[in-house]
């Protein structure tokens, strides 16, 4: 089991999480104007990387809110954790998360 | 090749068996072939081995990183069925097992295909409803599925617990007594020789690493950790890492990968006849024939490749099973794996042609495409080799996300193996 670290509550067991995929795929304003392959490539594709995966949690279980995570999909190691809105950090910059999260 | 047959194992036998030859080469790969499949699994090996057979091509050439079956191919839990709700998918998983029925013969190599029936349980009125459903819509198509209530159910499979008070109580289950099991190595090993018999290169520890195309967009060949290798067509069939491949073309897949677990217990004595599911609690269990309970569980909610779960997902699995089988309580587990797996949107697979000319993909078989080795295999030969999907694949397009012909078995079984 993960621990996952919720920006607002800190560190706590993935199970009180919800893991809502991947992040900052940001809905088109206006669907009509976008071609069926657009449409397509926003609901359907998805990057699913072996490596950095910028991935949405809702703390379910806890606060209710969501956030956003870094985590290497190899490893399972979380490399950040950080509110919905921010930019998504430079994990080459070490971050004080970046210890949380071991398996 | 050597054959097996009553006087080749008796002759072995007398002989200790010392005579008998390595079962495929270990070839260098060439410069160039006909045709690559990317992935040595029994999909990426049936695709092979139906090329050589059925379409001529033996020029051709199978990539594996690892070693051959050490993927999903090796650990999955074998459970083989074909009673989809859907027309498009009954026959692509109808079509796997009609081949299953004759793969021994065909491969001459004992696959150990078992059709000893899969009991799959219903523990709410939704699941009535939606078993019945399947029922109906399996007997159409001419797949042999039938409704059971909880005394036949428990005829059936004698260590059933269908007492009323347990949490989920068995309402009835559906019986597909064609379902079963197969040896997963046998069936990767038997696709292997057979298609290396043919003259078709198997190339272990070789990863493919960058795919090359043409001023016109088609493919051109592959980089490897073994050379590089000039080659007109490439068949993917990378299971859990497909995105990873496809992306080595530019082609952005709507796939997601995610660990799924299985366990086995220690090995007793026959126990349990049959092949059992239950979705609603996530119980998943049949014996092989060494004696170990064989359990599937289930993913992981994250994007993964570590090849490991969580533990709650495993035990989560277990409680079901020792509510609804009261006898294993005790018993020991011996081992617990994980297996990255591949999953769609609609929860049905990839057969087919893509955006770049000469690249071909099979994937997507998530949770539940152990059961279709042969079928997939089978019709993805024949989209290679003729550039054009067979009738059995035309509906499982890449393109199918575009369109919105979705094929959605995701909301027919929320989860299945
Ligand atoms: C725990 C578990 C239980 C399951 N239970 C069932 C079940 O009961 N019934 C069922 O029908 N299905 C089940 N499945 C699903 C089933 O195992 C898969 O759908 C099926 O094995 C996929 O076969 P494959 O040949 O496509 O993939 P694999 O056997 O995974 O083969 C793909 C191969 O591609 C190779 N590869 C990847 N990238 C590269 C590269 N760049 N270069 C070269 N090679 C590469 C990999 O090393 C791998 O060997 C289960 C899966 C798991 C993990
Ligand atoms: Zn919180």
């Amino acid at each position: 089991m993960l621990l996952v670290t919720c920006p607002y509550c800190g560190a706590r067991p993935e199970i009180e999480f919800h893991c809502g995929g991947e992040a900052h795929i940001a809905r088109p304003e206006t669907p009509s104007a976008l071609s069926d392959a657009d449409w397509a490539a926003y609901l359907f594709e998805r990057s699913n990387p072996k490596g950095v995966h910028a991935e949405r949690w809702r703390h379910l279980h806890g606060c209710g809110r969501w956030f956003n995570a870094l985590r290497n999909t190899v490893s399972d190691t979380f490399l950040a954790s950080y509110r919905m809105g921010e930019p998504r950090p430079d994990v080459s910059a070490p971050s004080d998360t970046s210890k949380a999260g071991a398996r | 090749m050597r054959r097996f047959s009553l006087t080749s194992l008796l002759s072995e036998a007398m002989n200790a068996h010392q005579g008998w030859p390595r079962q495929w080469r270990k070839p260098d790969p060439k410069p160039a072939y006909d045709a690559v499949i990317i992935g040595g699994g029994s999909h990426g090996l049936g695709a092979a081995y139906y090329l050589a057979k059925q379409h001529g091509l033996t020029n051709i050439a199978v990539l594996e990183k690892g070693w051959i079956g050490g993927g999903n191919s090796g650990r999955n839990t074998t459970i083989i069925r074909s009673n989809y709700l859907y027309d498009e998918s009954a026959a692509l998983y109808e079509h796997a097992v009609k081949l299953w029925e004759g793969l021994s013969e065909e491969l001459n190599y004992n696959v150990m295909f078992s059709q000893r029936g899969v009991l799959m349980l219903a523990h709410n009125v939704h699941d009535v409803q939606s078993f019945k459903r399947h029922v109906y819509a399996n007997r159409l198509n001419g797949i042999d599925n039938e409704w059971l209530t909880p005394e036949e159910a428990k005829a059936f499979c004698p260590p059933l617990n269908i007492s009323p008070d347990i949490r989920y109580p068995v309402m009835g289950a559906a019986l597909q007594r064609r379902g079963g099991t197969a040896r997963h190595d046998a069936v990767v090993w038997g696709y292997a020789r057979g298609a290396d018999a043919m003259g078709v290169d198997i190339i272990e520890n070789c990863e493919v690493t960058a795919i090359h195309r043409g001023p016109d967009g088609a493919v051109t060949g592959v980089d490897t950790t073994r050379g590089s290798i000039k080659t007109k067509k490439i068949g993917v069939s990378a299971s859990g890492h497909t995105s990873m491949v496809m992306g080595l073309a530019g082609v952005r897949m709507p796939l997601e990968s995610f660990p799924l677990q299985a366990l086995v217990s220690e090995p007793v004595k026959p126990c349990f006849p049959c092949v059992l599911m239950s979705n609603a609690v996530h119980a998943y269990i049949s014996q092989s024939d060494k004696g170990e309970l064989v359990i599937g569980a289930g993913t992981d909610q994250y994007v993964s490749y570590s090849q490991q779960g969580g533990l709650h997902i495993t035990t989560h699995t277990l409680d079901a099973i020792c509510e609804l089988f009261p006898q294993f309580t005790r018993m020991k587990m011996m081992r617990s794996w994980g297996g990255i797996v591949d999953v769609t949107p609609d929860r049905s697979p990839i057969i087919g042609k893509t955006p770049v000319k000469g690249l071909y993909v099979n994937c997507g078989w998530g949770t539940g495409g152990f059961k279709a080795s042969p079928g997939s295999a089978n019709v993805f030969a024949h989209t290679i080799a003729r550039d054009e999907p067979h009738p059995i694949n035309a509906p499982f397009t890449l393109d199918r996300f575009r369109t919105g012909r979705l094929i959605d078995e995701a909301a027919a079984a929320a989860v299945a193996h």
